[in-house]
């Protein structure tokens, strides 16, 4: 069988699959970057039970494999009577883990803004909340939007690990597809052209236009 | 924390300062910067503060941005304490609803300017007024599109901040801190981080200030000429204390201490 003629006939099954990963990728992509912003605002608290907690959470899931996070929330937390559907453990596990990561991106982000513009800030007055979201925030953005474009590609590659838990994603349909036809180089292939696709022509061009846009917002561009 | 004790809680009287240093102290770890410092400026003086660097010059407009804690002593702001609340009869540490309250009376220059570069200068005059004054946009808008007009930067207005030379970001950055009203303007070596040729801008717009409002102001700055043409007093600080102090014609035309004179004459030879 060709190529062509394998994706003539599995093209449902892969293209059902690669929705199934934008999905993936679309829910833990907003719990990460959720996450992102509260733990790394909580790494920066000078109460010390707070950026306690940030910390311990960054440590763990960045210390630990995402695909034994993945197990644990799938398989152990039922034990403890918290039952989580494959689908939800999925993005959860993969969400958390590129949370924190994320954290410590958006707390050097934040740390890299000048001490001036808090200082210009408070000389206005502005509310502690208000420096943050108004002043800080937007430019801790910009420095911190080329490795955040990185994250996310890891972010898209790591949910290939939920085809583990039989969440039907584009990793799985292929397993599916190649355990029947066992038509690995076409099928695996396939998979390897879509997530590059994915990557390549969706995820990096629409970092780089987020990129331009807080440029053009700076007044850089 | 530290309670006061013989400090007033409030100034009265028609005759009060506007800006009251009282026994004011401030270190760093071991560092003492500031020593039991009293200085009081009246509603509407321009008081300038000049000095060898290091001498505690910038921290004496931090502490009364409240952008630095003090260690001793009590900073009335229009009569008000500042850097205390009145509690109990006393004076206690002011927390920091006190502090916001308190701080809407004061205004900053940077020497850097410290523009919000991810905004037009036009939005960063309006930020303070909309965002903390609560001020409908369109009124925030014709106060700051006034205040722009008046700094000469009118034209600019939709520009980004990266975009301006540093003479026309300092211009907006008085413009930024003019429109929240304060009584009190604070400049720290506005015209430091400039190149000669755009100073001239500068002061100008704060000698305006100086002339035509009843703006009380304190100005850092190693501008001779400039602190003399348009000082009602000059301040000489040395090793965080006041050394001298007089009318700038005095102070320049005739200093009495060996201090003084030594420094005007090195930064004399300096230009
Ligand atoms: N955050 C800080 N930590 C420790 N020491 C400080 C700090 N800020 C200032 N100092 C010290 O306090 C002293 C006074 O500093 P200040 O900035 O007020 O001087 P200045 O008169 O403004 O000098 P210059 O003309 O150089 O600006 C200096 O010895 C300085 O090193
Ligand atoms: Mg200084």
């Amino acid at each position: 069988m060709t190529f062509f003629e394998f994706l003539v006939q599995y093209w449902p099954r892969l293209l059902s699959g690669a929705g199934v990963t934008v999905v993936q990728f679309f829910l833990a992509a907003v719990l990460g970057i959720a996450l992102s912003v509260t733990m790394g605002l909580m790494k920066l608290s000078p109460n010390r039970l707070v950026s306690g907690a940030a910390i311990t959470y960054i440590e763990f899931f960045r210390g630990t494999s995402l695909l034994v996070q993945l197990y644990w929330i799938f398989f152990v937390l039922p034990l403890f009577g918290l039952t989580i559907d494959k689908f939800t453990a999925g993005y959860i596990a993969v969400g958390m883990n590129i949370g924190a990561y994320g954290a410590e991106l958006v707390r050097g982000g934040i740390l890299s803004v000048p001490r001036g513009q808090w200082e210009a800030a408070l000389a206005l007055n502005m509310t502690p909340a208000k420096r943050m979201w108004r002043i800080i925030l937007p430019q801790a953005l910009v420095n911190m939007l080329p490795p955040w474009g990185n994250l996310m590609i890891e972010l898209l590659k790591g949910t290939a690990l939920v085809s583990l838990i039989s969440v039907a994603d584009l990793m799985f349909e292929a397993r599916q597809i190649n355990s029947s036809t066992f038509l690995s180089a076409q099928v695996f292939g396939a998979a390897l052209i879509i997530y590059y696709i994915m990557a390549r022509f969706m995820l990096t061009p629409s970092m780089r236009w987020l990129e331009r846009f807080m440029a053009r917002k700076m007044g850089r561009a | 924390m530290d309670d006061l004790k013989g400090f007033p809680q409030e100034l009265t009287g028609a005759d009060r300062p506007m800006v009251s240093f009282r026994k004011v102290g401030k270190a760093y770890g071991p560092l003492t910067v500031l020593d039991d410092l009293d200085l009081d400026v009246a509603e509407g003086e321009m008081v300038s503060i000049i000095g060898p660097s290091g001498s505690g010059k910038t921290t004496v407009l931090r502490m009364l941005m409240t952008l630095e804690e003090i260690n001793g002593g009590c900073i009335y702001i229009d009569g008000q304490p500042l850097t205390h609340m009145p509690k109990n009869g006393g004076l206690v540490r002011a927390n920091q609803r006190h502090l916001r309250a308190r701080r809407v009376d004061i205004g900053m220059c940077f020497q850097h300017f410290n523009l919000f570069p991810h905004m037009t200068a036009l939005e960063n005059c309006m930020e303070g007024p909309v965002q903390v004054l609560g001020m409908p946009k369109t009124e925030a808008r014709a106060r700051s599109e006034e205040l722009l007009e008046m700094v000469g930067m009118i034209e600019k207005r939709d520009q980004h901040p990266s975009r301006l030379s540093g003479g026309q970001q300092q211009r907006v950055a008085i413009a930024r801190a003019l429109a929240m009203r304060p009584k009190v303007m604070l400049f720290d070596e506005v015209t430091s981080a400039l190149d000669p040729e755009v100073i001239g801008e500068v002061t100008n717009v704060i000698r305006g200030l100086a002339s035509e409002h009843k703006l009380t102001m304190l100005m850092v700055t190693h501008q001779m000429g400039f602190a003399q043409d348009i000082s009602d007093r000059v301040c000489f600080f040395y090793g965080g204390k006041i050394e001298e102090q007089g009318p700038a014609s005095e102070l320049f035309g005739n200093p009495q201490r060996e201090r003084t004179q030594q420094f005007l004459s090195a930064v004399k030879e300096a230009v």
